[in-house]
């Protein structure tokens, strides 16, 4: 099906990307940005149509990292497809790991101690500060700003991927949480140094607000740039800090008090424009918060045991059925829906993945403004090919 | 939220004549589910979206899932007369036998979607629809016009399983290239031979190194 | 006032930069591989079998059972097992990879092998420079190169290999145990039977 048929075909209750007629004469330039372009984090096409330096038709092509994730879960069991979690998004393998755990962990009704759960949240938490700072890193990095405000977020990052290392052995690829709890606990001597990495954080956001938050550059790029209106972003089932942005108050840690999230005083950000500063003053926001809940977590947690003693490492098979887990992880809402058929590898093994989905709407936000635009654009979705192509 | 029956009832009222099954879940989460039937699938979504009570706005996940042919065999005994000689003469005698049955329950794809409400805040609200085989009659309706969010998820489930859908605005390949064949996430997919050296080959990937090298010397 | 805001910015990067001739803990680079930053004590590359002893064939604690390479995600585990047996650190007979190859070209570092592993076998190594010219002999591992002295696991993993010491000693001991009670219910069941001649004599194999 070409392009133009499915512009003209029209849908009734459903926002389609609207259609633009082009101001001057002539044709249309179609070029392809990516797989190989500066501006796009990993193999990623956008196949753009302009007009002169508007753009006029953006069709994002996917698939270049795609290796079926799905079907080698299918063929592994279940305790193989966690390091492979790690390899989804692999700037929060934290937050993918704990998404897992919960899907199988409501497939089998396996209760998690509660220093298990603490500890989650604490990793959970650092995971999200040092996503979304190196996320604001990448969008100021593509804005022209190359290499400063990427730098200072990457300083921190490094502070927290050596907490990282020190506790589950790897910066990146963690592979740390279980079934029913986490594989190792954490000593003193790691929460008094997590202790100090979190005093160490509001500092670091105070500056790296001081340098760009009233930068007038930042603001003229971004403001009123990409705007997303809220039932579009409803409806178009995007999550996230990009659906906060547009002023949509959902975030699964307050809807679905997963873990132990109703424990902690947090406030979720909203923005009002729906733009992409409003999607980085989110950010910040969000990492604010995320401070306080480390804070308060590493107050309270409590000693105890990490793993439930009922819980099966070898062996496990769970009960035939289904079930589905989510959790907020930095990107948005990721998803894990698993079918068991009582044999020791899922049935079906489906990950929902935010970056997916969140650039459902990228042709919508994109269409009308410059090239440059959609660089920023594309940033401010924040998004990771390891799980968009899974 | 009201349970997983109410909203069936819910549905039956203000659709009427919609096929709607309640499917149960057996499993701890109890996320029981509802199968539609696809004839009338985009107006029960368009009454589960708009409806003030449920509201389900958000769809958050899409996805297929791939049921093979399930055969059951069962045994059964049959009483049949048979000719039989019987101390010299030849009479009909009746006999109990045993006959093993065979069924084949035809496989099916199915899509499934978890739907949520951001407005209510409750979830998730389970739909499935199964097309009626998995070879020649895999058409069922899109939910995209309801729920643009499904957009790139049903174009994943076209390219990973096959199912057709019916009123996607753009249905192409999404994961695979445009000029794939096959259907990779299905059960029965066999995936090509380009097989690469390993040095310690086992098992399945022995085998078909071993196959693989077979070929290649013909 | 327009440009405020960038004003503040470069007084911010400023300070980072007057900083750094200050404050060490701002000079971040590290000129490796002339200088290294010591490797935290969990890290984990690759895996390694651990072997008691002088003799790495003879100490080799491994007992082939096949489950990391049942386990192993990627499939990078390949055993054969041997057709005879040796005897493990508690004195009992047991079999022993006659091979053991991990694909290091495949392994992703999991340790999913490591916690599967029943006997304390394979452990993670914290080696990291193992780059070399050839794709595949020079990342398949074999058993040799592969085996490591427990002292080599003390070395990095102190806590850990603690750990394990301390649990393979009270196995140890607790077999020590049960063979010594065994021996002493065998001796007593000797002397009844010397006592008792009438008896007929217990069956060969209650004396193991």
């Amino acid at each position: 099906m070409s392009v133009a048929e499915t512009k003209t075909e029209k849908l009734d209750g459903w926002n389609r990307p609207p259609t633009i007629e082009p101001g001057g004469e002539g044709e249309l330039l179609e070029i392809a940005m990516g797989p190989h372009h500066p501006s796009t984090h990993g193999v990623f096409r956008m196949d753009v149509a302009l007009d002169g330096e508007r753009v006029m038709r953006l069709k994002p092509v996917f698939g270049y990292l795609h290796r079926n994730h799905e079907k080698i879960a299918e063929g592994a069991a279940y305790l193989a497809s966690m390091p492979y979690t790690d390899r989804l998004d692999y700037f929060c393998s934290l937050s993918n790991n704990w998404a897992y755990a919960l899907a199988v962990e409501k497939l089998v009704a396996q209760a998690v101690p509660e220093r298990a759960q603490y500890i989650r949240v604490i990793l959970a938490e650092l995971t999200r500060i040092q996503n979304h700072a190196s996320s604001i890193g990448f969008l100021i990095q593509e804005m022209g700003a190359s290499g400063t405000p990427l730098m200072y977020a990457f300083r921190e990052r490094e502070k927290i991927l050596d907490l990282f290392e020190s506790l589950t052995g790897s910066r990146m690829m963690c592979n740390y949480m279980r079934f029913g709890g986490c594989r190792v606990d954490v000593s003193a001597a790691w929460l008094d140094a997590a202790r100090k990495e979190v005093a160490g954080l509001p500092p670091f956001v105070d500056e790296f607000e001081a340098l760009l938050t009233s930068n007038e550059i930042l603001m003229a790029r971004c403001q009123g740039v990409g705007v997303l209106k809220p039932d579009l972003a409803v409806n178009a089932s995007v999550t996230g800090p990009l659906l906060r942005a547009s002023g949509v108050n959902y975030d699964i840690r307050k809807v679905d008090h997963y873990g132990i999230y109703d424990r902690f005083k947090f406030r979720v950000p909203l923005g009002d424009h729906g733009d992409v500063y409003d999607r980085y003053m989110v950010r910040v926001l969000e990492m604010r918060e995320s401070i306080r809940i480390l804070e308060q977590a590493l107050k309270d947690i409590p000693a105890g045991p990490i793993m439930d003693p009922k819980a099966k490492i070898r062996g496990f098979r769970p009960k035939p059925g289904e079930a589905y887990g989510r959790v907020e992880a930095p990107k948005g809402e990721l998803g894990f829906y698993l079918i068991s058929d009582g044999s020791p590898n899922p049935y079906r093994y489906r990950v929902r993945p935010p970056s997916l989905i969140n650039l459902t709407i990228l042709e919508d936000m994109c269409l009308g403004h410059n090239v440059a635009d959609v660089v920023l654009i594309f940033g401010s979705v924040d998004i990771v090919l390891g799980e968009v192509d899974r | 939220m009201k349970t997983v029956e109410e909203i069936k009832a819910a549905i039956q009222a203000a659709v009427p004549g919609a096929g709607v099954e309640f499917v149960p879940n057996p499993s701890p989460c109890a996320q029981h589910s509802l199968r539609l039937t696809p004839g009338r699938a985009v107006e029960i979504a368009r009454f589960l979206r708009d409806d003030p009570e449920l509201a389900f706005d958000f769809c958050s996940n899409v996805t297929g899932v791939d049921w093979l042919d399930k055969e059951t065999s069962e045994k059964v005994k049959v009483k049949r007369t048979v000719n039989k000689t019987v101390d010299g003469v030849e009479q009909a005698v009746e006999e109990t036998v045993e006959e093993t049955h065979k069924h084949v329950e035809p496989g099916y794809l199915e899509a499934v979607y978890h739907l949520y409400s951001m407005a209510k805040r409750h979830g998730p609200l389970v739909i499935r629809m199964r097309t009626v085989n998995r070879t020649d009659q895999v058409e069922l309706p899109s939910l995209t016009p309801i729920w643009r969010g499904a957009e790139f998820q049903e174009r994943e489930v076209f390219d990973l399983y096959g199912i057709v859908f019916k009123g996607h605005p753009d249905l192409r390949r999404i994961l695979m290239w445009d000029g794939f064949k096959d259907y990779p996430m299905r059960k029965d997919y066999v995936d090509p031979d380009d097989y690469e050296y390993e040095p310690t080959a086992h098992d399945a990937v022995l085998k078909r190194a071993q196959a693989h090298q077979a070929a290649a010397e013909k | 006032m327009l440009g405020e805001g960038i004003l503040k910015g470069m007084a911010e990067t400023a300070k980072n930069f007057a900083g750094s001739f200050v404050s060490a803990d701002r000079l971040t680079t590290v000129q490796y591989p002339e200088q290294r930053i010591p490797t935290f004590e969990n890290a984990r590359v690759f895996p390694f079998l651990v072997y008691d002893g002088p003799d790495w064939a003879a100490g080799m604690r491994c007992v082939a059972c096949q489950i990391c390479e049942k386990e192993c995600p990627p499939k990078c585990i390949y055993i054969e097992k041997s057709r005879d047996k040796k005897p493990d650190f508690v004195g009992k007979p047991q079999f022993y990879p006659a091979r053991f190859d991990i694909d290091i070209s495949v392994c992703m570092s999991c340790q999913i092998c490591v916690e599967v592993c029943p006997f304390e076998a394979i452990k993670m190594d914290t080696e990291f420079e193992l780059a070399t010219d050839d794709r595949f002999r020079g990342l398949l591992l074999d058993r040799q190169q592969l085996a490591k002295s427990n002292e080599y696991y003390h070395q990095i993993h102190p806590t850990e290999a603690g750990e394990v010491d301390a649990r393979l000693d009270a196995e140890k001991a607790a077999a020590a145990a049960k063979a010594k009670v065994a021996a002493q219910a065998a001796a007593k069941a000797a002397e009844t039977a010397k006592t008792a001649p009438a008896k007929p004599a217990p069956p060969a194999g209650g004396e193991d």
